[in-house]
């Protein structure tokens, strides 16, 4: 879950990281108010995503009328493909230098990493890799204080910067792991002309399957309301936009359903794993939530091990019987635990089910073009 | 001969009498798993198929000499289970929990390898060493002895690709999932290192998908191999930004894309398969083409 960046920042500055003074706002009148207080202010638009300068989404305000007509602008605006409901007004920074801080989990090396940059402001991505330093940190031992000093020495900092800048990584190592961090990021750390660090920008990325022990943290809902109604039912559900709805079950099978499904030409409409071992329940409620984005078909792809063909089966016949039949037509690809007992069921309700993985794939493009693919619904199976 | 467990390993199923702990302990005993005991805090002195259920792992150890453990614990407490199996001395831990948090995967896999315990997950179907040994949750009927090693991120997809040489008499000498978080206890250089150095894997089967730079690698490190290499790799059509089910399997800042991984795969020399069934056609005629196996066996590596 990414946290916006005035929640990013509320988190830093209750470790003891400095941020600029400033508070976020809803309303171009606020906005007036929090320059009236604090001058001249960056006013910043509040959305997950990266690259909002060059989007335009962070405008300068020398006075309490200009803050009141730009964010007035603002809000309401699409930015990067997102509706701005929020902004940042923070007191303008005078900038000497910028800086690029993170703590990471590196996959590779199973170990947090931090990254540093004098190359900061920018996107880190494209800074060339003699340009960064990159220390992993032995989750075992922690971070000790010398190792920021190193780290601050390639950076060629001295004297009073560099105690700031040990100071200010220590307690953004605190953050990422206190917080059970994915990502704590400070682009750019900004040195001010009275030569004091500063947080100008703040990411916070937390995982979600720890979000239970931080009851503290905000919350921010992410994806489309079907993606969040799946998560509530506790489904991994990706929204695409094609016209073939999928469910599967297990992450590896459902992305190489939906790569077969475009290699003969078809256009998955999502992603969904249903899981290992779901019952009929939850795999009745996933296809519901399928159907109810209006696929043109649907395509149930089950390599049964935990998961029982005749469970899929039951779930499928299930949801067929209380909306009046599924609508679409539906391709159904049964293999594994008790295969027979499902594939019986699937035909007591015409439904064929197919075996392999590729006649499916095939039968359920060729139905959502507009041939006879599968079985239900005036579909009659072959 | 295969890797990582066989007809030797004896098992401790942490978080044996819960639902998945029960139901799984029961098929890979029978399967023919030497499992000895059982772990369930507070639930010492009780039996799950006749096997023996103790209150910590130090006494599954002392009375059954158990080497191994397949844990099924809640995520909340999946790192304890980890440290304990690991403080005991097990040599091969495998974690099929899945949702545990980032930080605590980082925390145990650091303890595993500060003692040289080998972890295999968070999130794996296991390992099997088919006719000798199953470690996970992985249907049995999808496997058979023979001379191709498996070692794949994802369950199901592997299972479907194992269904389907075993379907055309490719057995294998073991299969390995490497789960499907973002930080796991082995990778595939390791795995594939130690298929190198068994004798009873002649092919190598790498199931992959987006997400992370463990394929490239593998491709690098598969320059150096004598046994072949083929591969499939999920996710194509994924769009980036978007995790797709499992925790690792994201494209992030247009690192660990579908064509980045296949392009190292390819040039590295792996036959990278364009659609799931066409890994059986491979590795037949790799395992035509390819030398016999050496007669006498190497001598065990040591570990790093």
């Amino acid at each position: 879950m990414k946290l916006f960046e005035y929640m990013a920042k509320e988190v830093f500055a209750r470790h003891g990281i400095p941020v600029p003074p400033g508070r976020v706002v809803a309303s171009p009148q606020e906005a007036a108010q929090v320059c009236s207080e604090l001058g001249e202010v960056a006013i910043k638009v509040q959305i997950l995503a990266g690259g909002r300068g060059k989007a335009g989404g962070i405008r300068f305000a020398a006075s309490p009328a200009e803050a009141e007509s730009l964010a007035a602008d603002l809000l309401g605006r699409e930015v990067r493909g997102l509706v701005v409901d929020r902004l940042l007004v923070e007191k303008k920074l005078a900038i000497d230098q910028e800086f690029y801080l993170a703590v990471a989990v590196d996959g590779a090396a199973r170990r947090p990493v931090i990254i540093a940059s004098t190359q900061g402001g920018v996107n880190i991505e494209e800074v060339p890799e003699k340009l960064l330093v990159k220390r992993h940190v032995d989750p075992a031992w922690g971070l000790h204080p010398y190792r920021t000093r190193q780290i601050g020495r390639r950076l060629d900092l001295e004297g009073a910067v560099a105690r700031q800048f040990s100071d200010i990584l220590l307690k953004l190592y605190q953050v990422f792991t206190g917080s059970d961090a994915e990502l704590a990021e400070i682009n750019p750390l900004v040195l001010q002309k009275d030569g004091r660090l500063v947080a100008a920008d703040g990411r916070l990325n937390l995982d979600d399957d720890a979000l239970y022990r931080h009851p503290d943290l905000p919350r921010v809902a992410e994806g489309s309301e079907v993606e969040r109604r799946a998560q509530e039912a506790g489904l991994s559900y990706v929204e695409l936009d094609g016209d073939i709805a999928v469910m599967a079950n297990g992450a590896g099978i459902t992305m190489a359903t939906l790569d077969i499904i475009q290699h003969f030409g078809g256009r998955p409409a999502n992603f969904l794993d249903a899981g290992g071992g779901a019952g009929v329940e939850p795999m009745a409620q996933a296809i519901e939530l399928l159907l109810s984005r209006s696929p043109k078909a649907l395509l149930v792809n089950i390599f049964g091990g935990i998961t029982r063909c005749d469970d899929v089966a039951r779930a499928i016949v299930k949801v067929a019987t209380a909306r009046g039949g599924l609508g679409v037509p539906a391709v159904v690809r049964l293999v594994g635990t008790n295969e027979q007992e499902g594939v019986s069921i699937l035909r007591e309700h015409s439904l064929e089910a197919y075996s392999a993985m590729a006649e499916a794939a095939a039968a359920v493009v060729k139905a959502a073009a507009g041939g006879n693919g599968g079985g239900a619904d005036g579909h009659p199976g072959r | 001969m295969a890797i990582l467990v066989d007809e030797r390993t004896r098992v401790v199923v942490q978080g044996a009498t819960g639902n998945q702990g029960r139901f799984h302990l029961a098929q890979m005993l029978a399967y023919g798993t030497r499992v000895v005991a059982g772990v369930s805090p507070g639930k010492g002195g009780e039996e799950v198929e006749g096997v023996p259920v103790y209150d910590t792992v130090e006494q599954a150890v002392l009375h059954h000499a158990v080497n191994a453990s397949v844990i099924f614990v809640p995520a909340a407490f999946a790192k304890d289970a980890v440290f304990e199996a690991v403080h005991a001395g097990l040599g091969v831990v495998v974690v099929i929990t899945e949702h545990i948090p980032v930080h605590d995967a980082m925390s145990m896999l650091a303890f595993a390898r500060h003692h040289n315990a080998v972890v295999v997950g968070p999130n794996t179907f296991g390992v099997i060493s088919p006719g000798k040994a199953k470690l996970g949750i992985m249907p049995a009927r999808a496997y058979s002895p023979g001379p191709v090693g498996i070692v794949a991120r994802s369950g199901t997809l592997s299972y479907e690709i194992a269904a389907a040489l075993t379907a055309a008499g490719l057995g294998q000498s073991t299969v390995v999932g490497l789960g499907g978080d973002r930080v796991v206890g082995l990778n595939f250089v390791e795995v594939l290192k130690r298929f190198e150095e068994d004798p009873g894997t002649r092919v190598v089967v790498l199931v992959g998908e987006i997400g992370g730079t463990a394929e490239e690698e593998a491709a690098e490190f598969t320059k150096g191999m004598a046994k072949p290499v083929v591969a499939y790799i999920a996710g194509r059509s994924a769009p980036p930004g978007k995790r797709m089910g499992h925790a690792g399997a994201i494209i992030e800042r247009g690192r660990g894309t579908f064509d980045g991984k296949v392009k190292a795969l390819e040039s590295a020399g792996v036959r990278v398969a364009a659609l799931p069934w066409e890994v059986p056609g491979l590795v037949a005629s790799l395992l035509q083409a390819g030398p016999a196996p050496e007669p006498e066996a190497r001598p065990p590596a040591s570990e790093d």
